[in-house]
C-alpha cells in the first residue's frame, strides 16, 4: 500500500501519497490546474506557493512542482502577483546608478527586513541583491539574481512594496547590454556575413547531392 | 540518496571513475548508428503510427496521438460563431507566447504593424523557457557557416530543407547579436569572447549559453522587451480556430478564454502560429522534458486550414530525462551536462558510448543498454544509465557545475542528491518535434497570410535536431516571420470572415468514416486522478 499524508489544500483536508509534490497533489485531489502551472520544471515560476506545517509559525515558499508534500502541510498557491514593471527603452537607458532611482526608486525603501530572501524559492540572496542595486553594481546584481524564475513571492512578502524580480530583469539587461565586454570575434563574423563572405560556400553545399554530403559529413574533422 | 541495486551499481561508476575519464569512446560508424536506430529509436516503431485519412497530408503517417487530434472535432460549431462581432482588429496576430511569438512580435512592431500575442497561459510558458543548454551560432574563427551547415544537415540525417538550414546558419550570428544587444547576459570570458561547448554532433564549439538558464534568459528577456514595447498580451486566451477570409486567407482566429470560456473573435491581416511543440501528447507513453501546454495545437489550427505538415512523424527524444528520482521523472537534464564532461556510464561501471552523439543515436543506444544489453539500473519506477556528473569537477576543477550547471545542482539537491558528489540516472524524454508545418523560407505556409515560427515548424531540422538549433530557430524564424508578417500586411484588405474550412474539414472526416468523440486542439493535458466524478 502507497504511504499517504494529509495536506490541506486551500485550507480543504485531501489525502494524498507521500511520494508526490504539491502539484502532483493537486492534480491527485481532482484539480485541473489552468493558472499555478507552467513548465512543471522549476523553471517558470508559475507555481509559486506558499505553506505551513500545521502548528509551526514559520511561512515557507516554494515552487509547487519542485516540492514533495509533507504531513500537514497548509498549502496556498500564489498563481499571480502584481509585480510593478517600468516601461524604458533598452537603447536609451544607461547603466547608471541614477536609471533605478529613476524607474525603481521604492528600492531606496528597504528596511532590512530580509523577508524577501527568507521566502525565495529560489534560495537567493535576494535583499544582497537589491542593495548590489541600490549602490548601481549592476553586474554583481545580475550574478546574484541570475537563477531567478520571478515568481513574486520575495515581493509578496516586502513591506517596502519593492518588485524585485523586475530590478534585478533591468540590471540583468543592463549587464548583458552595456557592462559586459563585447564579444569581437561576433561582431567580426556578422560584418563577414553581411558583405557575403560564405554565400558562394553555403550556394555550393546546398546544390550538393546527397552523397557528397554524406561524404563530407563522415569525415569531417571534430575540433577537441 | 540512493539506496539497493542503485548505492550497489553506484558503486561501480565511483570504483572505475578514474579508469573511465582517461577514455574518450570511438564514436559510432555511420552503418552503426543507422542499425542501432532501426533497431531502438522509437520513431522506427511501425505500430505507433496512423495513416492520416483526410487533409492535405491524406496517406502520410504521423504518431498515433496525433493522427487522433488532427482527425478529431472541432471545439466550436462554426454556425454559431458571429464572426460579424470582431473583439480585436490587428495587424499581425501572434498565436503563442514563447521564444518565436516574442520574437515574431518585437519585429513586428518594430516594423510599424499593429500587432498582438494572445497565449493559453502566460506570456514565457513556453519550451524556450525550460531550454537549458544553449544556442548555436558559427561564429568563432574556426568556425563557418558552412561547417554548421554540414553538422545539422548530417545530425537531420540529410532531411533538412536546405534553403530553411541556409537561412538558419547564416542568420545565427545576427541573432546571438541581437539578443546580446537586447541585454541577454551570455557565457564570456573577461575579454569578452563567448565560452563555448560542443554539443552532441558538433564538430566545432560553438553552444552560446547562459549558464545553464539560457532559454530563461532569453525568455524572460524578450518577454521584457514585449513590454517594454506596450505590445498587447492576451494572456490565457486559446486561439482554437484559424479564421479564413472568403479567398481562403488567413484573417485571423477565434478565441477561448481557458478560465471563463467566453469566446472572442480576432480579425488580422496576417497571422503567425507560434505555439510550439507536443511532449504533452506522451506519444509512445514517453514522459516529457515540455511544458504544461505543449499539446500540438498549431499543427491542428493549420492543418484544419490547409497547411501541410513536413516530418511529422519524427519526435526527439532527449536521451537525458532524468529516471530517478520519481518526483521528476523526465525532467529535463542538459546536454550541456556532457558537453562540460560527464560520461554516461552502464549499471556495470562501463562508459558504454561516446556521451556526445547525435540525440537520437544517443537515446537509441541508452534503450539498447537498458533493454538487449541488460545493464540499466532499475530504480522502481523505471529504469536508466548513469550520468556520471562528479567527472564534471574532476576535469573543470572545483566549482565548475555551480557556476556551468547551477539549475542541475539545484534540481537534484531538493532530493538530497548532491551531483558534485554523486551519479545522476538518465533515460530519454520526449523533448522536440522535429517536424511541423511546412514553410517557405519567408515563413509563410501554402495557406497565404499564414506563418509560422518556432517549434510548430518542419523541415529546419531534417528528422533529428541538434542540441542549441532550436534556441537558434526561433530567434532566427521568429523575427524573420514578424518582419515579413508585418510587411505582408500592408497590403491586405481583409475579405469577409469564414470558418467554412471547419466544416468542410469535419464533411470529409464524415466522408472518410471518421467518427471520432475527441475535440482538438487539445489546449492542456489532464493530469487529475480520475474517480467518483461527474
Amino acid at each position: 500500500m502507497e504511504k499517504m499524508v494529509n495536506v490541506f489544500l486551500m485550507g480543504k483536508k485531501y489525502e494524498v501519497p507521500a511520494s508526490v509534490t504539491i502539484m502532483g497533489a493537486l492534480e491527485y485531489a481532482g484539480y485541473q490546474l489552468v493558472r499555478g502551472c507552467g513548465c512543471r520544471n522549476g523553471f517558470c515560476g508559475a507555481c509559486a506557493t506558499i505553506y505551513r506545517i500545521k502548528g509551526e509559525r514559520e511561512l515557507h515558499a516554494c515552487l509547487a512542482c519542485q516540492t514533495q508534500v509533507q504531513e500537514n502541510m497548509y498549502i496556498a498557491t500564489l498563481p499571480f502577483f502584481p509585480l510593478e514593471k517600468q516601461v524604458y527603452d533598452i537603447n536609451k537607458i544607461k547603466p547608471t546608478e541614477q536609471i533605478m532611482m529613476q524607474l525603481y526608486p521604492e528600492i531606496y525603501s528597504c528596511i532590512g527586513c530580509n523577508a524577501c530572501t527568507k521566502s525565495c524559492t529560489q534560495e537567493l540572496n535576494v535583499m544582497q541583491y537589491i542593495a548590489y542595486a541600490q549602490r548601481g553594481e549592476y553586474e554583481k546584481c545580475a550574478e546574484e539574481s541570475f537563477d531567478c524564475v520571478m515568481c513574486g513571492v520575495c515581493s509578496s512578502r516586502c513591506p517596502a512594496g519593492i518588485s524585485h524580480p523586475q530590478v534585478a530583469l533591468l540590471a540583468r539587461r543592463l549587464t548583458g547590454k552595456y557592462i559586459a565586454p563585447k564579444a569581437e570575434h561576433l561582431e567580426h563574423r556578422v560584418e563577414e556575413i553581411q558583405n557575403g563572405e560564405f554565400n558562394a560556400l553555403i550556394e555550393s553545399l546546398m546544390q550538393k547531392p546527397i552523397e557528397e554530403l554524406k561524404e563530407l559529413y563522415n569525415n569531417r574533422d571534430i575540433e577537441k | 540518496m540512493y539506496s539497493g541495486e542503485i548505492l550497489e551499481s553506484m558503486k561501480k561508476v565511483e570504483a572505475a571513475r578514474a579508469k573511465n575519464i582517461q577514455l574518450e569512446p570511438r564514436r559510432m560508424t555511420a552503418e552503426e548508428k543507422e542499425t542501432l536506430l532501426a533497431t531502438y529509436h522509437p520513431d522506427y516503431k511501425q505500430n505507433e503510427f496512423a495513416i492520416l485519412q483526410v487533409g492535405p497530408n491524406k496517406g502520410d503517417k504521423v504518431p498515433t496521438e496525433l493522427a487522433a487530434l488532427l482527425q478529431a472535432n472541432s471545439r466550436i460549431h462554426p454556425e454559431k460563431i458571429d464572426l460579424t462581432k470582431v473583439d480585436y482588429d490587428v495587424d499581425v496576430l501572434v498565436i503563442g507566447g514563447g521564444g518565436a511569438g516574442a520574437s515574431a512580435a518585437i519585429e513586428a512592431d518594430e516594423a510599424g504593424a499593429k500587432v498582438m500575442i494572445v497565449t493559453k497561459l502566460r506570456i514565457g510558458d513556453a519550451n524556450t523557457m525550460m531550454a537549458e543548454g544553449g544556442i548555436q551560432a558559427a561564429d568563432k574563427p574556426n568556425d563557418s557557416p558552412a561547417i554548421h551547415y554540414l553538422d545539422a544537415m548530417g545530425g537531420g540525417h540529410f532531411a533538412n530543407k536546405p534553403e530553411l538550414l541556409s537561412k538558419l546558419v547564416m542568420e545565427a550570428p545576427a541573432a546571438i547579436k541581437w539578443l546580446n544587444e537586447l541585454g541577454v547576459e551570455f557565457d564570456k570570458a573577461a575579454d569578452g569572447t563567448m565560452i563555448t561547448t560542443h554539443g552532441g554532433g558538433t564538430s566545432r564549439k560553438r553552444m552560446h549559453a547562459a549558464k545553464d538558464y539560457s532559454g530563461a534568459e532569453i525568455m524572460r528577456t524578450l518577454r521584457d522587451e514585449v513590454l517594454n514595447r506596450e505590445i498587447p498580451v492576451v494572456d490565457f486566451t486559446a486561439a482554437i480556430e484559424l479564421i479564413l477570409d472568403q479567398d481562403g486567407k488567413a484573417a485571423g482566429a477565434v478565441l477561448l478564454n481557458m478560465e471563463t470560456k467566453e469566446i472572442k473573435i480576432a480579425r488580422a491581416k496576417t497571422v503567425i502560429i507560434a505555439t510550439g511543440g507536443a511532449g504533452r501528447l506522451h506519444y509512445q507513453g514517453f514522459p516529457t522534458s515540455n511544458h504544461y501546454g505543449a499539446t500540438a495545437d498549431g499543427l491542428i489550427l493549420g492543418y484544419r486550414a490547409g497547411a501541410k505538415l513536413l516530418y511529422a512523424d519524427t519526435l526527439q527524444y532527449h536521451p537525458t530525462g532524468v529516471a530517478y528520482p520519481e518526483q521528476i521523472f523526465g525532467a529535463l537534464v542538459t546536454e550541456k551536462v556532457r558537453s562540460v564532461g560527464a560520461m554516461l556510464i552502464n549499471s556495470e561501471g562501463e562508459a558504454f558510448m561516446h556521451p556526445l552523439e547525435t540525440r537520437d543515436v544517443s537515446a537509441a543506444s541508452i534503450i539498447r543498454e537498458c533493454s538487449t544489453n541488460g545493464k540499466g539500473v532499475h530504480t522502481g519506477s523505471g529504469v536508466g544509465v548513469w550520468l556520471d556528473t562528479p567527472m564534471i569537477e574532476i576535469k573543470g576543477g572545483e566549482g565548475t557545475i555551480e557556476k556551468r550547471i547551477p539549475a542541475m545542482m539545484r534540481m537534484f539537491a531538493k532530493y538530497d542528491i548532491d551531483i558534485r558528489k554523486v551519479p545522476i540516472l538518465v533515460y530519454p524524454t520526449l523533448h522536440y518535434q522535429n517536424g511541423g508545418l511546412q514553410i517557405t523560407p519567408d515563413g509563410m505556409t501554402a495557406v497565404e497570410n499564414l506563418f509560422v515560427a518556432g517549434e510548430a515548424v518542419g523541415g529546419i531540422h531534417g528528422r533529428n535536431r541538434l542540441m542549441g538549433n532550436s534556441l537558434l530557430d526561433i530567434i532566427v524564424f521568429g523575427r524573420s516571420a514578424g518582419k515579413n508578417a508585418a510587411i505582408k500586411s500592408r497590403n491586405v484588405t481583409v475579405g469577409k470572415l469564414t470558418l467554412s474550412h471547419v466544416a468542410k474539414f469535419a464533411k470529409e472526416m464524415e466522408e472518410a468514416g471518421i467518427h471520432s468523440d475527441i475535440v482538438s486542439p487539445k489546449l492542456l493535458p489532464d493530469y487529475t486522478r480520475k474517480r467518483n466524478t461527474i
